[in-house]
């Protein structure tokens, strides 16, 4: 466990008054605020250093503390058993430092002071903190509705994934964030979505995108050929005379329209026509006659 | 009449130990909308997490209203701005060569 240095953290001197204290944590909130900054797990991070700041040298009796045994804060617990000692031997009941709800302080200031202290001054209620989880899917499971179990902060959550989510779309679980602060409400748990890439197959929005070889004869003379969709394979007519680079569309074959059951997209299906090689001298005769027809 | 999705501003005060003229002076500013339903005054459901981060914005970083005004638009901006930017690289990766 490193020691925290809270003067630094605030970029004030050991020398500075309450209101300094109070000045510099301001500004470095608005800077840093998770309001001002959404999903920056850097400004979040910050944030919580500067709370921690506040939360100590802005109380005089914890900043005392700190200022004492900051650096060997081990000592801090034998200090506060010699002032409870002192406390009770004069018949009084010290009120000691707040030990309320544990949330995003670091292990050095819980060991100091045992768990965050609740917020002064307004006193009101917070509701927890949002987290972020991101969760990675392939295409072919985006396309269908599955019911997936995550473990967030050791519990259990079971969620529906609706099929036709996007690639970066984000949902929101209520509740399922963190604990609410002096009985406020819980955060809200936000799943964005990673969908990987499928080298086959892409996707815009919900119409999908594929590309087939085809052979010059059937491309030429017309045929039937068979391609993998997402929902199995299908069977397809080419019409006769197709050219290379020429599309189709497959309606309804595309991807599931996101909460909108039994409504799909369109799968296009372009034609990469593929000329023979290694003629034999009878197949070189026949084109050379052909081209002269 | 059906106040299931609202919650009454005077309740919502008491719970945030905040005055009931502050979310009145959020409404001339229209950054939320009241609903009065029998005279009371309610806000809906889903502009709760809106007036919650307006109150930690104006009570804890010590930002008027103006400045609050200012940055939920800015939000706004940047939100539908990252909607955009999503967008975008999804159509991308209609592009992109396979790996």
């Amino acid at each position: 466990m490193d020691f925290v240095d809270y003067y630094k953290i605030l970029g004030i001197d050991k020398t500075a008054t309450e209101k300094d204290v109070k000045s510099a944590y301001r500004k470095l909130a608005r800077k840093y605020h998770p309001d001002l900054n959404p999903n920056n797990k850097d400004a979040n991070k910050n944030f919580q250093q500067i709370n921690e700041a506040n939360e100590v040298l802005s109380d005089p009796v914890k900043r005392k503390k700190y200022d004492k045994y900051g650096k060997d804060w081990q000592h801090a617990e034998e200090f506060e058993k010699q002032r409870q000692y002192q406390e009770q031997s004069s018949g009084s009941r010290g009120s000691g430092f707040s030990g309320g709800q544990s949330g995003d302080f670091s292990d050095f200031f819980e060991s100091m002071f045992g768990g965050g202290g609740g917020s002064r001054g307004r006193q009101s209620r917070y509701r927890g903190e949002d987290f972020n989880a991101e969760l990675h899917l392939e295409l072919i499971d985006a396309s269908k509705t599955q019911k997936q179990t995550l473990t967030v902060n050791g519990n259990n959550i079971r969620i529906t994934i609706p099929a036709g989510i996007e690639n970066g779309q984000t949902i929101k679980i209520a509740g399922h964030g963190g604990p609410g602060i002096n009985g406020g409400p819980n955060g809200d748990l936000y799943i964005t979505f990673s969908i990987a890439n499928d080298p086959h197959i892409k996707r815009l929005g919900d119409h999908l995108y594929t590309s087939v070889d085809l052979d010059l004869y059937t491309a030429v003379l017309g045929g039937e050929i068979t391609i993998d969709t997402l929902s199995g394979k299908v069977k397809l007519k080419v019409a006769p005379e197709t050219q290379n680079g020429s599309k189709i569309k497959l309606k309804g074959k595309g991807f599931p329209v996101y909460k909108n059951e039994g409504h799909f997209g369109d799968l296009f299906v372009t034609y990469n026509i593929k000329i023979p090689k290694n003629l034999t001298d009878k197949q070189k005769e026949l084109f050379t006659e052909l081209s002269k027809s | 009449m059906q106040t299931e999705n609202l919650i009454a501003i005077r309740e919502f005060c008491i719970h945030n130990n905040i005055e009931i003229s502050f979310i009145s002076s959020l409404q001339q500013t229209g950054l939320i909308e009241i609903t009065t339903i029998e005279e009371t005054p309610f806000i809906s459901a889903e502009q709760l997490r809106q007036v919650e981060q307006i109150i930690r914005l104006y009570y804890d970083l010590d930002i008027n209203l103006e400045g609050i005004e200012t940055i939920t638009h800015l939000l706004h901006r940047m939100n539908s701005m990252q909607e955009e930017i999503t967008a975008l690289r999804n159509r991308l990766r209609l592009y992109e060569l396979n790996d």
